[in-house]
């Protein structure tokens, strides 16, 4: 399997608004402990490495 | 004092000081820990006579190596110590592990049926070593000399090398034709011959403390991270023989260790562990630091690094002691066969080609487990956490806590010695893997598998029935191939042996159809495999088998 970056997300915009949402009222701590829990549990959605490794070195791109 | 009385081996002044010209030996062994007496034991069973060199006069102080995985305790068992240690060791099912204050979830590591060994059983290296010394005398073809340090080393023209030994009469030479280095991580011959031990000492440290409760506790297994009794840090507790619990406390890098070594020290947070009613006998502290090195090659000219002088890994994984034995078993047999003109002495430079990869695994798995145990970023921290706290719910996070994993046997997937299948198999056994153990029959008695695999090349034949002159003409080779018959009666086989597949099991793990057969190496890997026996195909399996070809025979240089 490849990894998907043409449109896939159903309602884009809802999508990034409980994202943002779920980290209000969190400390910055706890909004990254919210981002890793978010990773590790998407990831196992995912499963298969080559995918994930794909993702791993798009997100890595110009950092 | 203490829950074991340590052994003291007889030192005996060495008549090699009143010679005049060094004592010239096949094989000189040097350390007499689980490695070397391993070896020691091995190369007694193939008929070679060794000398052990061991700078002490009796076994290693605290546990230190405890988990014999299940492929080691195979080894140990065809070396024939390994019922002793089955009956003495511990072996635990259920596992916790602790987050904070609580209990995260619980594993019982259910073992497979119809091995003759568990996944692994938790005995004192003491013990492994009293029951090794025992063996190696009773099989009666091993000098051991205790107190006997090696303090020098050089290589002679003729191929073979020569130690200087002290002892407490004083200094003598030693000449052999091979030298196995079983030293340890500090390995004397290893500095004295200049060589590279590179890899990764972390700052991480962890003090071990053996302790024997006064009442029962559990046969578990416990990993807290963050515990509330060693704040930020984590702990395991093991349990062995003799109701000994081995607990491991990680230490902060900015903490003394010879401070936390102290008693006054160390029983303070034994006491805040386990609660002001449980007593304990400390017997045993140390500190270690986390490390995770090798050496470029295990193999210099006649001296071949076996064990910790050679590689050494972080706990966690059971992969010391463990490595070090299957290097043995890698070794012995190599060398017998070449000692005997049976093999060329390329057939030892393999022992590089499969005990390198083997050690990288090794490493790999240890160092991963290291940097779960010991985040060394806030990223790496986060995801611990994150981990963690999915861990309490969600069984795929479970799978992701790394408290050290189950030290697994190395499949050799690249050897030059395997001969690639041809024929189509499934299953999970392929050319390299050790051979999978079962519960047969053995002259109308119930045995295993592996017990018939006891250190020849072996052609193993699932049929009822082989023809006497493939199996005469096996023997009589060079080298000589025994030839099992896995069959589903009883019978007898001139020059050979017959098991019954009582359950089916072999056949089932060996992916098996009538007339398959497998060529299995002395040290019970899987050299090479078809449907139906060809001897043509055989026998060039076992040439590829003893690097014995057209091949270079060019020696590895010295040193470099």
């Amino acid at each position: 399997m490849e990894l998907k970056t043409d449109p896939n997300i159903e309602r884009p915009d809802d999508f990034y608004e409980a994202l943002i949402e779920a980290h209000l009222g969190l400390s910055d701590e706890e909004s990254r402990q919210l981002n890793a829990r978010l990773i590790l549990l998407l990831a196992n959605q995912i499963g298969d490495l080559e995918v994930l490794r794909a993702a791993i070195k798009e997100a890595r791109e110009g950092l | 004092m203490g829950s074991y009385d340590y052994p003291r081996y007889d030192y005996v002044r060495p008549e090699a000081l009143n010679a005049n010209a060094p004592e010239r030996h096949p094989v000189v062994i040097v350390g007499a820990g689980p490695v070397g007496l391993s070896a020691a034991a091995d190369f007694a069973l193939r008929g070679v006579e060794t000398v052990v060199l061991d700078d002490d006069d009796t076994v290693s102080l605290g546990s230190r190596a405890i988990c014999w995985s299940k492929r080691t305790l195979e080894i140990f068992d065809r070396l024939g110590a390994g019922e002793r240690m089955l009956d003495t060791g511990v072996l635990w099912k259920l596992g916790r592990i602790f987050h904070g204050e609580d209990e995260l979830y619980n594993f019982d590591m259910l073992p497979e049926p119809g091995h003759r060994m568990p996944a692994f059983v938790n005995l004192q290296q003491y013990y492994t070593e009293e029951y090794l010394v025992d063996r190696v005398n009773e099989l009666g073809r091993t000098e051991i000399r205790w107190k006997n340090k090696v303090i020098g080393v050089s290589m002679l023209e003729d191929g073979g090398a020569k130690l200087e030994v002290e002892t407490p009469d004083g200094r003598y030479m030693i000449e052999a034709d091979y030298v196995l280095a079983a030293d340890g991580v500090r390995s004397e011959i290893r500095r004295q011959m200049g060589l590279d031990f590179k890899g990764k000492v972390f700052e991480d440290r962890f003090l071990i403390a053996d302790i024997q409760m006064k009442a029962d506790f559990p046969s578990e297994r416990w990993f807290w991270f963050e515990p509330p009794f060693h704040k930020g840090q984590s702990v395991l507790l093991h349990r062995q023989a003799d109701n000994v619990f081995r607990v491991d406390f990680q230490l902060p890098s900015s903490v003394d260790p010879d401070e936390e070594k102290k008693p006054e020290n160390v029983i303070p947070r034994l006491k805040a562990m386990f609660g002001p009613e449980v007593a304990f006998d400390l017997e045993w502290v140390s500190v270690y630091t986390f490390t995770c090195r090798r050496m470029e090659r295990f193999r210099h000219g006649p001296v071949f690094f076996v064990g910790d002088s050679a590689h050494v890994v972080s706990p966690f994984g059971a992969r010391g002691g463990n490595g070090g034995v299957q290097d043995t078993d890698n070794l012995v047999w190599k060398m017998c066969l070449v000692m005997q003109g049976a093999a060329p002495d390329r057939l030892l430079d393999t022992y590089d080609d499969e005990r390198l990869p083997a050690t990288d695994e090794n490493l790999l798995n240890s160092t991963r487990s290291t940097d779960f145990l010991t985040p060394k970023s806030q990223a790496s921290l986060d995801f611990r956490q994150a981990v963690l706290a999915l861990a309490k719910r969600h069984d795929f996070a479970r799978r992701l806590v790394n408290s050290g994993r189950l030290s697994l046997p190395h499949t050799y997937v690249d050897t030059p010695l395997s001969t690639p299948d041809v024929d189509g198999f499934s299953g999970t056994m392929q050319p390299g893997s050790p051979a999978a153990d079962a519960p047969v029959a053995f002259d109308g008695k119930a045995g295993w598998l592996l017990n018939a695999l006891d250190g020849d090349f072996t052609l193993m034949v699932f049929a009822d029935a082989v023809g006497r002159e493939i199996v005469a003409s096996l023997a009589g080779g060079s080298p000589s191939v025994r030839t099992l018959l896995v069959s589903t009666q009883s019978g007898e086989l001139e020059d050979g042996r017959v098991v019954v597949d009582v359950d089916g099991l072999a056949r089932e793990r060996y992916d098996a159809e009538p007339g398959t057969v497998y060529l299995i190496r002395p040290d019970q890997h899987v050299a090479a495999r078809w449907r139906q026996i060809d001897l043509n195909k055989l026998q060039a399996a076992l040439s590829r088998a003893t690097a014995t070809g057209a091949a270079s025979t060019a020696r590895h240089a010295v040193g470099g």
